[in-house]
């Protein structure tokens, strides 16, 4: 009985030598190339963050940079206050608009409308949503929002209705997600105690699945930061800090990048360079915070 | 279920006052959400209507050279838009080409191979590229790209040159930025939303089939060959898909690489132009006819990143059912 147990054991290292040659090789093939795609995905990511950092360290560190306004094209020079201005008017605007609407449309999808009929057909829609252009979005602005107001309708205002409109289907399906996380013994628990649904959802789901929302839509702000599409057409051009978002002609960092990498002047493509720091880094600075919140988030703990 | 209605029906018994006030406001309540969610639907109608309502200038009185001619001669009054329509589906295919093997790649490693401990890396990194704006992106591709590109196209031109349709693909370049360099661009960036995508339908190969295939005596790759690969071919479909309706509407890295030149070549190192390219490029200075042209071309993007979403989205969504299922 011993001598035949302890046999077999040393059959599978004789017999594994000989393998190797054939399907291993394969197999240790495609895990190489496996890893080597993340590699090569690498690469350009950190080429372009290290040129934009190299090449956009020297005017984001000159004194003013953040502050002054932007000096002509054929002028070198610091000064992006107004695009600084212009991307956070847009951006927070758009936000405060996109992001009570999304998580509403959300708590109707997940609280209210479930898997029927309606809800599904705007969970579709919203997915198809997420899909249009950005450019699409500065357009539809464009046709409803310029055209009727003339001048008086290029703001930043008009931007941050554009980066809205794309910020919305994010909010709403990252919401979802969310709120299908939190445990129905919540919802069931105050129920029970004789809480309204609105009551349950105001008072315990959306409070239960805050973090998790907070999350989505710091992730979905660093997306709307970045795009420059939207706000080609909507906020026209300025080189002066406006404050202002419903009145005068406004710029913004992605707007000047788009614009300065276009000029041949060395002092324009170097600005250009000091915008895409300033905004890589606005967008990374969102990214953390939003890892953080949803590091910290469990529905399942805690409540 | 029963905690609901109770919830509900009770209180108007017993305090008939509170009851009907708190109904009112949990039935007001319910109706903003509603309506909320019903702004997507109004948003996307009104994005149809008036988009075409402004292009319907151009629509009515030259449909035909519109949709059917390759000149684009804004002074001579000329709007076709075919060239555009290609140089958007041209650069698309060049971005799947890359974005693919290279996504599909990336998603097994993390799913089958990475350790945990790795994992987690792997997937901020393909956040951090997620939330790169693209016109850094564009910005790097021409003024940092472009130039080494260009000299590379150049040699490799010349060397595919005697080989008959390689040779007509692969042809001189006039610079750096064209076709080949706004694909590559673009596959950088649909690679983060590919690879979450299928991710997300690797992940869902139950773990009896990989350990059936394990079993069998399988090495790791053929285990991914017989699970993973035929469990979630649909899934994948559907994600590629939706990578390429991303690709077809990104704007601003193409408008400053590709080359602003309408025309329709095989050659995909010469300039080229895509549908929202121009509209980003042209759009300010445009006014009239032109302007309802530029508005135009936006309309046919809506159109077909539409349809491109709503494919992706049945493909995702009968694959899911097949396998529930099973």
């Amino acid at each position: 009985m011993t001598t035949t147990l302890s046999a077999p054991p040393q059959l599978p290292p004789a017999d594994l030598t000989p393998k190797r040659s054939g399907r291993s090789v394969r197999n240790l093939l495609a895990t190489v190339l496996m890893g080597l795609a993340f590699v090569i995905v690498l690469i350009p990511l950190g080429f372009v963050l290290v040129t934009v950092v190299q090449k956009g360290w020297d005017a984001v560190t000159t004194a003013g940079w953040f502050t002054d306004d932007i000096p002509p094209v054929r002028r070198s020079g610091p000064g992006m206050g107004p695009a600084i201005v212009g991307t956070i008017l847009t951006t927070g605007l758009a936000t405060l608009m996109a992001v009570p609407l999304g998580i509403l449309g959300a708590v109707y999808l997940h609280e209210y409308g479930k898997t029927g009929r309606l809800a599904s057909i705007l969970r579709f829609f919203a997915d198809v949503m997420t899909g249009v252009p950005s450019i699409i979005m500065g357009l539809f602005i464009f046709t409803i929002w310029v055209v009727r107001f003339g001048v008086d309708g290029v703001n930043a205002f008009a931007g941050a209705l554009a980066l809205g409109c794309l910020m919305l289907p994010i909010v709403i399906r990252s919401t979802e997600e969310m709120l299908k996380l939190v445990p129905n013994d919540l919802r069931e628990a105050s129920l029970a105690l004789g809480s309204s649904q609105s009551r349950t959802i105001l008072g315990i789901v959306l409070p239960a699945a805050l973090p998790g929302i907070v999350s989505g839509v710091l992730l979905a702000v660093a997306r709307a930061a970045g795009e420059t599409a939207p706000l080609l057409f909507t906020i026209g051009a300025a080189t002066s800090i406006n404050w202002n978002p419903f009145s005068g002609p406004n710029t913004a960092l992605s707007v000047q990048i788009f614009s300065n990498a276009q000029q041949p002047f060395a002092g324009a493509q170097e600005r250009a360079w000091g915008a895409a720091l300033t905004l890589i880094a606005m967008t990374f600075i969102l990214l953390v915070l939003s890892r953080i919140v949803a590091a910290r988030f469990n529905p399942m703990k805690g409540r | 279920m029963t905690a609901t209605v109770t919830a509900t029906e009770a209180p108007p018994g017993e305090q008939p006052n509170l009851g009907g006030r708190r109904r009112w406001g949990d039935k007001s309540f319910r109706l903003i959400a509603l309506l909320s969610g019903l702004s997507v639907l109004a948003i996307l109608a009104l994005i149809a209507i008036s988009t075409t309502k402004e292009a319907w200038p151009i629509f009515s009185h030259d449909a035909a050279e519109f949709f059917f001619s390759s000149t684009w001669a804004p002074n001579q009054g000329k709007f076709g838009s075919l060239a555009f329509v290609y140089g958007t589906l041209v650069t698309s295919v060049i971005a799947l080409v890359f974005a693919v093997p290279l996504s599909i790649g990336i998603a097994l490693f993390i799913t089958e191979v990475a350790p945990r401990w790795l994992k987690r890396p792997i997937v901020s990194v393909l956040d951090l590229l997620a939330v790169v704006p693209s016109v850094v992106f564009g910005l790097w591709g021409i003024l940092v790209l472009a130039e080494p590109i260009g000299n590379f196209y150049d040699n490799v031109a010349s060397a595919l040159s005697p080989i008959p349709i390689l040779g007509q693909l692969f042809d001189q370049p006039a610079s750096g930025r064209s076709f080949f360099t706004a694909g590559l661009i673009l596959a950088i960036m649909i690679i983060p939303i590919i690879t979450s995508l299928t991710r997300e339908v690797f992940d869902t190969t139950p773990t009896a089939e990989k350990e059936a295939a394990y079993g069998l005596g399988a090495t790791r790759w053929e285990m991914i060959r017989a699970s993973v690969f035929s469990h979630s071919k649909g899934g994948v479909v559907g994600a590629v898909t939706l990578g390429l309706g991303r690709a077809m509407g990104e704007t601003i890295a193409a408008a400053l690489v590709i080359g602003s030149n309408p025309q329709i070549t095989a050659n995909l190192f010469a300039p080229g132009y895509s549908m929202p390219a121009v509209i980003a490029n042209e759009f300010g200075e445009s006014s009239g006819d032109w302007r309802a042209a530029l508005i135009g071309l936006g309309v046919v993007l809506f159109i077909l990143t539409i349809i491109v979403n709503l494919t992706a989205r049945a493909i995702v969504s009968r694959s899911i059912r097949r396998t529930r299922g099973e």
